[in-house]
């Protein structure tokens, strides 16, 4: 169907190409996943349009450099095999970022069709090409090196944390990863929920680590089982440690009525519904509170996702608070769009000021304020302000608070020595992404504080990279070598 | 994993775990719990560590089966793997204080037991009060006699020892010999109230262990939060043990009924499911 002859004029009257989606009515009865994913013809439709630039801003806009172009025009060809190869070479995850990352700020954002059109698919094609390979069953571990008879931990295991440890792997180095959990995973597996991310690919993801001979130790809690210090140690003998272990703390307003039954910080609601799969008590043992309205303070990713799962236990009405408006929201488009076309009644520059509570304690309403944007901040956005005497009241019997997470402080209160930025993140070598402790590199969210998949893969491969050259004493690193880098045992 | 080595009743509905878990047994201290998932489709709950063998590589776990996990724990045979999560939680201040009273009610007495060991290995006279419904319910009663230098019993039914609840106990403790150096309670939220409300206005520093619910217990998901002093704390990292006199006894008491429907709801199916071999323990705690 496709000749590759098109003009570039041709090829911009192509449309963007819809994403087969499940009908909203339908979707929200269920957890399975909202977005079906391209067909080859449309996957081959879509890849069409790309113009094939010269100078490809996309690649640059990607935080991993995947080489757009070329991986796009093996997709036109029909020649999925390669396409997965070429994303592949900079992206470990692919499946996982095609359908996470938010790509209308990162490659889709600068796409010069996007310019006069709606620029290419990127995302989706990612997310193709790697889900093609997984079903097709073609897919490639990487060749890891010689064994260099060197260790690494890892510590956390988010994004970060596997990216880092596929490539240590492939370099031949021994990869344990600790993670305080019971399933491996992070946030992909304890906050993204179902309908967005299979946790089928996660799992098979984390499979293809182990069949590289990474050692993955859940329930296991670095600080507490043992610190960071003592896997350094002669007893565990590891040569180096990543801390990849993301901002799993959760923020509270600090308002009256949050310690009521039926507020939940955004964490306890998702990890009770995707990591315990409390949706589907009693046949898992976790219970989750199923209530009739419910009301989630936040726009984000993570609002969206707790807005959405609500709707999905079998809440009649799901209600947003932002304290600024929808321009603003940090939340990936295609979710807020989702959340949208669901039903999510989305209050915009409004903000909770108390939560009411009944004599046993459990929610019932919520006070909160209407707001107005003054002036900008320092992050550029325009402050929100509230407007005095607009208050009202809202019923509610539930309520999630999906403001933020800050660094979870079990690792760093216990590995002293270890320079940590004023808001408790840790503070690494930018190239090399060692820490103030020679030996012990960190990436992903505990360094950058909340932010994306693919920048905390891209922070692990990093590390890997720098982990590497200190085990082999290269780059300059101040740390020094252990031992072991002198006469490397063999095998 | 873990191993679950040895199983066995010490009391009706209460269970004594013997399980294989070295690096947990290696850093347990006085005051820390473990985290327990039976299978893929369980729920993860705290457990206090109640003793630990380092040498061994295992840890006690003294269970009281309430809930559907606990009565599911009962019936697993020897052999069993589960996960364990641990040593969580901030580890007991010791010091050596001069008097310290340990007072505890039920399920409440395992985790005294590491505590007064820790106390009299500082240096502490150690005073225990423990009690429960009837003579068989105040458990592990030779454990704590060997860490304490005196004992007191209290049972509701005056089965055993003084007739009442361990409050009265300390009230006369207290009013007797006047006011100890520090006071431990640990036992079912409406006892530790009891406790600082009595020991309050003595000014005697009195801690307690709480039992709130929870998830990860690594401060990632906030459910157990409670409020001490007028500030949130999580119990999983900040405690499990708090200055009694400070701590929202109420607030704690409704949070813990949060999920009492569907806590029936589970331990229904599971005890129509396990009809014959459950049957024991349901008489006792239904
Ligand atoms: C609900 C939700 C939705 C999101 N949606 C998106 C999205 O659509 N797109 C996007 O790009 N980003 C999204 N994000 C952000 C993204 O998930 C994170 O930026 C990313 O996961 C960070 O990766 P990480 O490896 O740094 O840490 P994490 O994924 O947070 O993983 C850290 C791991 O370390 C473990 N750990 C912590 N402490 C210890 C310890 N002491 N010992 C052992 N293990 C420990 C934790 O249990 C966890 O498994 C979302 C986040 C959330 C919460
Ligand atoms: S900018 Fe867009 S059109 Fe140009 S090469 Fe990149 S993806 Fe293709
Ligand atoms: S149990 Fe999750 S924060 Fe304490």
């Amino acid at each position: 169907m496709t000749t590759g002859k098109l003009s570039p004029k041709e090829r911009m009257q192509i449309p963007r190409q819809p994403m087969p989606c499940q009908d909203p009515h339908e979707r929200v009865l269920n957890f399975a996943e909202v977005a079906l994913g391209l067909t080859p013809e449309l996957a081959r439709r879509e890849a069409e349009r790309c113009l094939e630039c010269k100078d490809p801003k996309c690649v640059a806009g990607c935080p991993v450099g995947i080489d757009i172009p070329r991986f796009l025009v093996e997709i036109r060809e029909g020649r999925f095999d390669e396409a997965i190869r070429i994303v592949k070479e900079t992206n470990t995850l692919p499946a996982i970022c095609g359908r996470v990352c938010p790509q209308e700020d990162q490659c889709e954002q600068v796409c010069i069709v996007g310019k006069k059109k709606d620029p290419v698919a990127i995302g989706r094609l990612e997310r193709f090409v790697a889900d093609w390979e997984r079903d097709h069953g073609t897919v490639e571990l990487p060749v890891c090196e010689e064994p260099t008879g060197f260790k690494v931990a890892i510590v956390g295991s988010g994004p970060s944390g596997l990216a880092c440890a596929a490539e240590l792997a492939r370099n031949g180095h021994s990869v344990t990863i600790f993670e305080a959990l019971h399933k491996p995973g992070g946030v992909l597996v304890y906050g993204i929920p179902e309908f967005r991310l299979p946790k089928e690919i996660v799992r098979w993801e984390i499979e293809n680590l182990e069949k590289m001979g990474v050692e993955i130790r859940c329930n296991f809690v670095v600080g507490k089982t043992a610190t960071v210090e003592e896997l350094m140690g002669e007893e565990w003998g590891f040569d180096a440690v990543f801390i990849g272990t993301g901002a799993g703390l959760p923020y509270f307003m600090g308002i009256p009525g949050e310690n009521l039954i039926g507020v939940y910080s955004a964490n306890e609601y998702l990890t009770r519904v995707n990591l315990m799969k409390g949706y589907r008590f009693p046949e898992f043992d976790t219970p989750v509170k199923v209530g009739k309205r419910i009301a989630v303070v936040g726009s984000g990713n993570v609002a969206m996702d707790c807005l959405r799962t609500a709707l999905r236990l079998g809440a009649e009405e799901v209600i947003c608070l932002y304290r600024r408006t929808r321009a603003e929201s940090p939340a990936r488009l295609e979710e807020l769009e989702h959340a949208e076309e669901e039903g999510i009644d989305f209050r915009w520059l409004t903000s909770p000021v108390e939560i009411l509570g009944d004599d046993e304690g459990r929610v019932r309403a919520v006070r909160v304020i209407k707001m107005e944007l003054g002036e900008p901040d320092e992050s550029g956005r325009r402050r929100p302000k509230p407007i005095e005497g607009s208050e009202y009241t809202i019923d509610i019997d539930e309520i999630v608070m999906a403001i933020g997470q800050g660094p979870n402080p079990l690792v760093l209160q216990t590995t002293p020595g270890l320079e940590l930025n004023r808001w408790g993140n840790i503070v690494v070598d930018e190239v090399t992404m060692m820490t103030s402790i020679p030996g012990v590199f960190a990436g992903g969210d505990i360094v950058t504080g909340a932010a994306t998949v693919i920048l905390a893969m891209g922070a692990g491969k990093k590390a890997a990279a720098g982990i590497h050259d200190y085990l082999l004493g290269k780059g300059g690193l101040g740390g020094e070598p252990r031992r072991e880098v002198a006469a490397p045992p063999a095998g | 994993m873990a191993t679950i080595l040895k199983k066995e009743t010490i009391a009706p509905a209460f269970k004594r775990y013997v399980v294989e878990v070295p690096e947990v047994a290696r850093k347990h201290q006085a005051g820390q719990f473990v985290m327990i998932l039976l299978h893929e489709h369980g729920e993860r709950i705290p457990l206090t560590i109640a003793d630990s063998d380092p040498e061994a590589g295992t840890i006690t776990l003294i269970v009281q089966e309430i809930g559907k996990t606990t009565m599911e724990m009962g019936l697993l045979p020897e052999g069993t793997e589960i996960a364990v999560t641990g040593p969580l939680g901030t580890p007991t201040h010791i010091e050596r204080w001069g008097t310290a009273v340990c007072v505890g009610g039920g399920a409440g007495i395992a985790p005294l037991l590491p505590i007064a060991k820790a106390l009299k290995e500082a240096g502490n006279h150690v005073v225990s009060i423990l009690g429960g419904r009837t003579k068989e319910l105040v458990i592990l009663r030779d454990e704590m006699e060997a860490r304490s230098d005196e004992m007191i019993y209290t049972t509701d039914d005056g089965s055993f020892g003084r007739k009442g609840f361990v409050t009265h106990a300390l009230a006369d403790l207290i009013e007797e010999r006047g006011k100890p150096d520090i006071v431990f309670g640990i036992g079912p939220a409406i006892m530790m109230k009891a406790v600082a409300d009595l020991t309050r206005p003595h000014g005697t520093p009195t801690v307690a262990s709480l039992n709130s619910i929870m998830i990860d217990g690594t401060g990632m998901c906030g459910c157990c939060r409670v409020t001490v002093g007028g500030e949130t704390k999580f119990v999983c990292v900040d405690g499990p043990e708090f200055d009694a006199h400070q701590v929202d006894f109420d607030l704690l008491m409704k949070r813990l009924r949060t999920y009492v429907a569907q806590e029936e709801e589970a331990k229904r199916r599971f005890l129509e499911a396990h009809r014959c071999r459950a049957t024991e323990n349901a008489e006792v705690t239904a």
